[in-house]
């Protein structure tokens, strides 16, 4: 009987055809589409060649803009991560009350429309922002401080943004590490300090990676914030994207810079695998 | 090292910990709070704190009719990809979860590709692609786009939950003799129930909140609520937009609650 080999636990993975053709019709076809027409040297698709490429790479203006969003990228992921480890430990280590409420004030933000979180910033930031209003309450300057559309101004307000995606994989991590290491360590006489860099920082080692990895990704694809908190002055791939492709209706050039993203992105995705496979090893045995 | 010094030594770890923690925690919270605060401003500007408190700008938001029409569309665009998504996705990860073969494993890595993929590309290809085989931009378009982006929440929350599933109840199952079928349904089905719940919700949202994949395939027809609120925040600072926001914060609040109520939701996210 054929259904006796068939295990009562699992499906056949025929169940995921369906799918899996929506995604090739949908998902793979137009990327593969965006990649043929990224090889036309003009719009009209007259002629063939890596034209569009050989204008970006050779571009410095096109260089600094993919440039400064992978930079972009790097500074939000460590602030959210410098900020977010300590809200995680802080998380583990609370009684259900505070879970509870730590995990509202965590989740809020990612559930929240990123348009109404990006609207917030330039509340606060902006001339008559309460952090102008503040500083010139207490004396500390005269004329508001320009803090909308700065570079400062956009990684602060990316942190807040995508700080869910670093925090709950950090959560998951730290709530997995037996608590008696550590205190098997105090009691061979590391201190807080060098316990916390032996031996948490180690074994949480996978949660920080994945919480880098989403943060990094989400950071430099946000259209919204990099746009609405950066103003026209700064220029990131998803912006230069948009503006050849609607503005210009630039197709082939923004096709040919989003495959560079892609695969830029790619890259960066692939680089964090590996570290994450190589961290469980160490972190697991 | 003496006991002062020991003490000393967790004192300064505890307390960077929690000031950073506490710290982080305000950052948080603090947007959120400012936003519900200003959208009942009795003032014209976004200034921090208000002159003065009204419902002005609630009531004024009664008579936007453009931002409630592209609420509109915007629901019905998440609620169609919700469905979709749910159909698709649920059968997907069964056909996936629990299986070593390599099928599976390539199918779950495209299954969840959208997730770290620049969605912004995968719009304009997608816009590419439907004027290639001469679809128009319309409501389906726009389904079919947020479907891609949306369903992975689907397919990994179900995932998650058949992986926790007890095997031995099935094995139960089975041996009292019930049917595969009756096993999928009165088994398997109410236990991962609260896993598809909160991945549909949170599909949901991603599709309602979706800005890279509606900014190319929508038209003034079908506007999209955060593409319109995106473009009149660009335009002026409206004091409007701070009463919708303040909804939708009141609204994303109490969904959290009932969701976590029903489906345990933070601890599917962690």
């Amino acid at each position: 009987m054929a259904g006796s080999r068939r295990s009562i636990t699992s499906y056949e993975v025929r169940l995921a055809f369906p799918l899996a053709l929506f995604f090739v019709v949908f998902f793979l076809t137009p990327l593969v589409i965006l990649f043929i027409l990224s090889l036309r040297s003009d719009p009209q698709g007259t002629s063939h060649g890596v034209g569009q490429y050989v204008q970006f790479l050779g571009d410095a203006f096109s260089l600094g803009v993919l440039g400064s969003t992978l930079w972009l990228g790097v500074k939000v992921t460590v602030l959210a991560l410098v900020l977010g480890y300590p809200v995680a430990w802080l998380h583990v280590r609370s009684p259900g009350w505070a879970k509870g409420v730590i995990m509202l004030i965590v989740l809020l933000p990612l559930l929240t429309s990123v348009v109404v979180r990006t609207f917030a910033w330039i509340v606060i930031l902006g001339r008559q922002g309460i952090v102008n209003t503040m500083l010139i309450d207490l004396g500390l300057i005269d004329t508001p401080l320009r803090l909308l559309y700065t570079e400062t101004g956009v990684v602060v307000a990316l942190a807040q943004v995508q700080m869910p995606l670093m925090v709950l994989p950090l959560i998951t991590a730290l709530s997995r590490i037996d608590p008696n290491l550590a205190d098997a360590s105090s009691m061979l006489g590391a201190g807080h300090w060098r316990t916390f860099r032996k031996v948490l920082l180690p074994l949480s080692l996978p949660g920080i990676l994945a919480g880098c990895l989403l943060t990094y990704a989400a950071a430099i694809t946000a259209f919204i914030t990099q746009s609405l908190v950066g103003g026209g002055q700064m220029l990131f791939m998803p912006s230069y994207i948009y503006q050849q492709a609607s503005a210009l209706q630039n197709w082939p050039f923004a096709a040919a810079i989003s495959i560079i993203f892609l695969v830029a992105v790619l890259a960066v995705v692939s680089i964090f695998n590996v570290l994450g496979r190589l961290s469980r090893g160490y972190a697991h045995g | 090292m003496n006991r002062r010094a020991v003490d000393y030594e967790a004192f300064s770890f505890r307390f960077v910990m929690v000031a950073v923690a506490l710290l982080t925690l305000v950052l948080l919270a603090a947007p959120t709070v400012v936003v519900l605060v200003v959208s009942f401003t009795n003032g014209f500007s976004l200034r921090f704190p208000p002159p003065g408190y009204s419902f002005r700008w609630y009531v004024e938001l009664w008579k936007a009719w453009q931002l409630q029409f592209a609420m509109v569309n915007s629901l019905k665009v998440a609620m169609w990809t919700t469905l979709l998504s749910v159909v698709l996705g649920v059968a997907a990860a069964l056909g996936i979860a629990r299986s070593d073969r390599l099928t599976a494993k390539v199918l779950d890595s495209l299954f969840m590709s959208p997730l770290v993929l620049p969605a912004l590309a995968f719009g304009l290809s997608a816009l590419m692609f439907f004027s290639l085989i001469g679809l128009p931009v319309s409501p389906l378009t726009l389904i079919l786009g947020h479907t891609v982006v949306s369903v992975p929440f689907v397919v990994r929350n179900t995932v998650a939950a058949l992986a926790q599933l007890n095997p031995s109840l099935l094995e139960a199952s089975a041996s009292l003799g019930a049917s595969r079928l009756l096993t999928f349904r009165r088994i398997t089905l109410p236990l991962i129930r609260p896993g598809i719940l909160a991945g549909g919700f949170i599909c949901f949202m991603a599709s309602f909140d979706n800005v890279p994949v509606s900014l190319f395939l929508r038209d003034a027809a079908t506007d999209m609520l955060p593409i319109r609120m995106w473009q009149d925040l660009e335009g002026k600072l409206d004091v409007t937009i701070a009463a919708l926001s303040g909804v939708l914060i009141v609204a994303t609040i109490a969904l959290i609650m009932v969701m976590e109520r029903v489906a345990g939701l933070s601890k599917r996210l962690t």
